[in-house]
C-alpha cells in the first residue's frame, strides 16, 4: 500500500528540493563506494558473505485517476540497493561481504517458488515487498521457520496483531501508528472535531478503522463519517472539476468540523477534496497533511545525507517503500556487523533482542517492539511541500519509549506469538 | 551617558582597534542563516554578524591566531575569516560538503570530512590546495588529530566506526566499531585515549589509542528525560585532562564526566539541542552552541553552573574561542 501516495510524493511535490540535492549529488564521485580500501579490522569474524534476498511481488497496482506520471520500476528495490551499498562500505572495514539477491515474481506462484528455492539453497535472510496474505503463506511454510522475513513495505495492523508471526519483522509504521501520529497533532492544535471520508477500497476501510480507533484513544470527535461514492474519474473529464467541486460541497455541507480526514490509500479522490469543501477546512490523512514514514520534504536529523545518497543512486526522491526496504537491509547489516557473524541464526537472535537498533535518520534509535515485531520510530507529518511536524508530539509521554505512544502498545496487543 | 564614562569608552574603542589588546571573542557558525556571530567574551554582547558561505558548520582557529577556518558545507569549500577585519578573505578547497575538520599541530594541514562522498580530503593550507584524499566509511563526520600529530581519527556515522589513519601515509591503520552514529572525537591531553560520542546510541566510547580497543562506554541517564532524546555530540576535555564535558543534543544537557572513572558527575541544563562547545583561553568557561534555541550557553567550569544564555544566529552549530 501507499504506492500511489509514494508516486504522488515523487511528482511535483518533490521538485523544489531536487535542484539543490541534484547539485550536491552531482559532486559525489561515481563509484565512491568502490574506493574504500580500509584494512580488515575484524577479518576473522565473517564466515562467508551475508546473503540477503529481496523478495517482491510485481503486482500491477491500480493507477489513480489523477496520475500523470508513471511510477518508477524500482520502488522499494532502490532503497534496498542503497542500504546494501551502505552495509558493504562498513563491511570493507569489518571484513564482511554483503550480497543482495533480487527476486521479483510476477505472481504469487512465482514468488513462492523463488522463496522455496532460496530456502533450499540455505538463504535465511529475506526482505519482503509482498501483500499480507502472500507474506503469511510464505512465513508459515515449515521450511521458513528458521528464516527471518523483514517486511519492508506493509502497513497492515493485522500482521502486527492477530496475524503476527515470530519470523516476521515490520519496518514501516502501521496504519495505527500513522493514525495515532495524526491524532496527537490534532490534539496539540486543539482541532478536536473531524469529518472522516472513506474510499471504496478494502485498504481504505482499514485506514479509516485506524483513524476511528485513534480518534477514540486521543479523544478526538468524529462528527461525521461518510463514504465517498462519487465517480473517481470525474476529475479527468473536461470541466469535470465543476462536478467534483459540487459533490465535495454537498458532501461536507451542514457539518461543523475542524479537519476533513480522508482514507484513500490509492489516491483515487483524496486530492480532490482540498479547497472544495463547504467550509474552508484543511484536509489530512492519506492526502493533505499526511502521516508517513518518510518525506522528500524532510531534511532534519542528518536525513539530508540519506536523501542525497538515495537521489544519487535512484535519480528520484525516496518514498516510504524505499525507506522501508532501506531499513530492512540496514537491519540485516547491523545484525551482521554487531554480531561479527554471517550466521543467520545469530543475526536473527540479535534482531529480536534488546541490543538491536538501527539509525533511521529520524532522531532516536529504532528498536523492535518484542510483542509484535514492529520497528519503533517517529512518524512524519508532511504535505507535498513541507514537513509540518513529527510525532510523537511533545507531551505525549510513555513509561519506556515515547515512540510507543504510536500504534499498539504491549498491554493492548492482540499478537500472541507462541 | 555620564561624562566620566567617556574616557573609558574611548579606551574600549582603542582596545578594539588595537590587535594586541583585542579582547577575547567567541565565533559561532549559524548553519541556517549563513552567518558567523562574533560575541565579546567579557561583555557577552554581539560584536558583529558576519555573512559567510552556505551552511557554515565546523570552525577552527588557525595556529597563528589570526584567522578562523569555516566549513561552509553547501558552498563546498572552506572559508578563511580574517580576525582583524572580520571579513572572509580567502577560500580553501575542501572536497564536497565539508562538515568538520581537524588541523595538524603545525597548522599547515587540514583534514576535512566530506559527508556526502565517504572521503577525507587533505588540504595544504599555505598552498591552498588539496594534496590527498582518504576513502572512509559512510558519512564521515568526527575528525581529530592526536596531540603529537602522528595519528588522525575519523568517525563515520552510518558505518558506526572510528577509523585510525596515519596522516603521513594517509592510510587506514585500524578501526573500531562503536555505538550508532559516531559524531565527534576528542583526544585526552596526554594523547592516550580518544573519546568518541555516538549520537543515536546516546553514549561515549573511551578508546585506548595504543591497543585501539574500547576500554569503557559512558551512558547517560537523566532523571525525567527520555532516553531517546539523549544524543551525545560534542566533547571537550579540560586541559588538565581530568574532566570531560559532553553535549547531549536534544536532551538539552551537558554532562560533566570524571575522566579517570568515567562517572557522570552532573548534568547542566543548557539551551535546546546543544551541538558543539569551546573553552575560554584560560579554561574557566565553556561556551555551547544550542541549535534549536538559537543561543549560546555560558558555563562556569569550576562551579559547574550555567551562567547565562546569549541569543545568536539561526541554528548555531559550532563555536570557537579566539584570544
Amino acid at each position: 500500500m501507499r504506492s500511489a501516495d509514494d508516486r504522488r510524493r515523487m511528482g511535483w511535490g518533490a521538485r523544489r528540493l531536487v535542484p539543490a540535492l541534484m547539485l550536491a549529488a552531482a559532486l559525489t564521485p561515481a563509484g565512491a563506494f568502490a574506493q574504500a580500501n580500509g584494512p580488515q579490522t575484524n577479518a576473522a569474524a565473517a564466515s562467508g558473505p551475508v546473503e540477503i534476498t529481496y523478495l517482491a511481488l510485481d503486482a500491477p497496482r491500480p493507477r489513480p485517476s489523477t496520475e500523470l506520471t508513471p511510477p518508477p520500476k524500482d520502488l522499494g528495490l532502490a532503497g534496498a540497493r542503497l542500504a546494501l551499498a551502505d552495509d558493504a562500505t562498513t563491511g570493507r572495514f569489518t571484513g564482511q561481504e554483503f550480497k543482495l539477491d533480487e527476486a521479483v515474481g510476477a505472481d504469487a506462484a512465482a514468488v513462492t517458488a523463488a522463496f522455496k528455492a532460496r530456502l533450499a539453497a540455505g538463504t535465511r535472510n529475506f526482505v519482503t515487498d509482498l501483500p499480507a496474505p502472500l507474506l503469511l503463506t510464505l512465513a508459515d511454510l515449515p521450511e521458513a521457520q528458521g528464516a527471518t522475513l523483514i517486511d519492508a513495505t506493509s502497513t497492515d495492523d493485522a500482521l502486527r496483531g492477530a496475524d503476527c508471526r515470530r519470523n516476521v519483522l515490520h519496518m514501516l509504521p502501521s496504519r495505527a501508528m500513522f493514525a495515532d501520529a495524526l491524532m496527537q497533532y490534532l490534539v496539540v492544535k486543539n482541532w478536536r472535531h473531524i469529518m472522516l471520508v472513506q474510499g471504496k477500497d478494502p485498504a481504505d476501510a482499514l485506514y479509516a478503522a485506524a483513524i476511528r480507533h485513534a480518534a477514540k484513544k486521543f479523544q478526538v470527535s468524529i462528527v461525521a463519517d461518510k463514504p465517498w461514492s462519487f465517480n473517481a474519474a470525474a476529475q479527468q473529464a473536461d470541466t469535470g472539476h465543476f462536478q467534483v467541486n459540487t459533490e465535495v460541497s454537498n458532501l461536507t455541507q451542514g457539518i461543523s468540523y475542524d479537519v476533513l480526514v480522508v482514507a484513500d490509500e490509492a489516491d483515487n479522490f483524496g486530492d480532490q477534496l482540498g479547497y472544495r469543501s463547504f467550509l474552508p477546512r484543511p484536509v489530512a490523512g492519506t492526502q493533505g497533511l499526511t502521516p508517513s514514514a518518510w518525506s522528500p520534504m524532510f531534511d532534519e536529523m542528518g536525513s539530508r545525507q540519506l536523501q542525497l545518497r538515495f537521489l544519487a543512486l535512484a535519480k528520484r526522491m525516496m518514498t516510504d517503500r524505499d525507506y522501508g526496504a532501506w531499513l530492512a537491509v540496514r537491519a540485516f547489516g547491523e545484525a551482521a556487523t554487531r554480531t561479527a557473524s554471517a550466521d543467520p541464526a545469530a543475526m536473527a537472535t540479535f534482531l529480536h533482542g534488546t541490543d538491536f537498533t538501527v539509525a533511521g535518520y529520524k532522531g532516536p534509535p529504532f528498536s523492535i517492539r518484542p510483542w509484535d515485531g514492529q520497528l519503533r520510530q517517529p512518524v512524519l507529518l508532511a504535505d507535498d511541500r513541507s514537513l509540518v511536524s513529527i510525532s510523537p508530539q511533545p507531551g505525549f509521554l510513555h513509561q519506556f519509549y515515547e515512540t510507543d505512544t504510536l500504534g499498539t502498545d504491549k498491554p493492548e496487543t492482540t499478537c500472541h506469538m507462541s | 551617558m555620564p561624562h566620566v564614562l567617556k574616557p573609558l569608552l574611548a579606551l574600549a574603542v582603542l582596545a578594539l582597534l588595537s590587535p594586541a589588546a583585542r579582547a577575547e571573542r567567541l565565533l559561532l557558525s549559524n548553519e541556517k542563516d549563513n552567518t558567523v556571530t562574533v560575541v565579546d567574551a567579557a561583555s557577552l554582547k554581539i560584536v558583529q554578524s558576519v555573512p559567510v558561505g552556505a551552511r557554515p558548520r565546523g570552525l577552527i582557529l588557525s595556529k597563528d591566531g589570526k584567522s578562523v577556518y569555516i566549513c561552509t558545507s553547501d558552498a563546498d569549500h572552506i572559508e578563511v575569516l580574517d580576525l582583524a577585519t572580520l571579513k572572509v578573505t580567502a577560500n580553501l578547497p575542501s572536497g564536497a560538503d565539508p562538515e568538520t575538520f581537524a588541523i595538524s599541530p603545525d597548522g599547515n594541514t587540514l583534514y576535512v570530512a566530506n559527508e556526502n562522498d565517504n572521503s577525507i580530503t587533505v588540504v595544504d593550507v599555505p598552498g591552498a590546495r588539496v594534496i590527498g584524499a582518504v576513502p572512509t566509511g559512510v558519512e564521515p563526520e568526527g575528525m581529530a588529530v592526536s596531540p603529537d600529530g602522528k595519528l588522525l581519527i575519523n568517525t563515520s556515522e552510518t558505518t558506526s566506526m572510528v577509523h585510525f589513519i596515519n596522516p603521513e601515509t594517509r592510510k587506514m591503520i585500524g578501526g573500531v566499531l562503536v555505538g550508532q552514529r559516531p559524531r565527534y572525537a576528542a583526544f585526552t591531553p596526554d594523547g592516550k585515549q580518544v573519546w568518541v560520542s555516538s549520537e543515536v546510541a546516546g553514549s561515549v566510547a573511551v578508546i585506548d589509542v595504543a591497543t585501539r580497543k574500547i576500554v569503557s562506554t559512558i551512558r547517560f541517564q537523566i532523571p525525567g528525560v527520555p532516553r531517546e532524546t539523549v544524543q551525545a555530540v560534542g566533547i571537550n576535555i579540560t586541559a588538565d585532562g581530568k574532566t570531560a564535558f559532553v553535549a547531549l543534543g536534544p536532551a538539552n544537557r551537558v554532562a560533566v564526566v570524571d575522566v579517570a572513572s568515567g562517572a557522570v558527575e552532573k548534568y547542566l541544563l543548557v539551551g535546546q539541542r546543544v551541538w558543539h562547545m569551546a573553552f575560554s583561553q584560560d579554561g574557566s568557561r565553556l561556551y555551547t552552541a544550542n541549535g534549536v534555541s538559537n543561543d549560546m550557553s555560558v558555563i562556569d567550569v569550576a562551579a559547574r553552573k550555567v551562567l547565562k544564555s546569549v541569543p545568536v544566529g539561526q541554528e548555531p552549530w559550532g563555536v570557537v574561542d579566539v584570544p
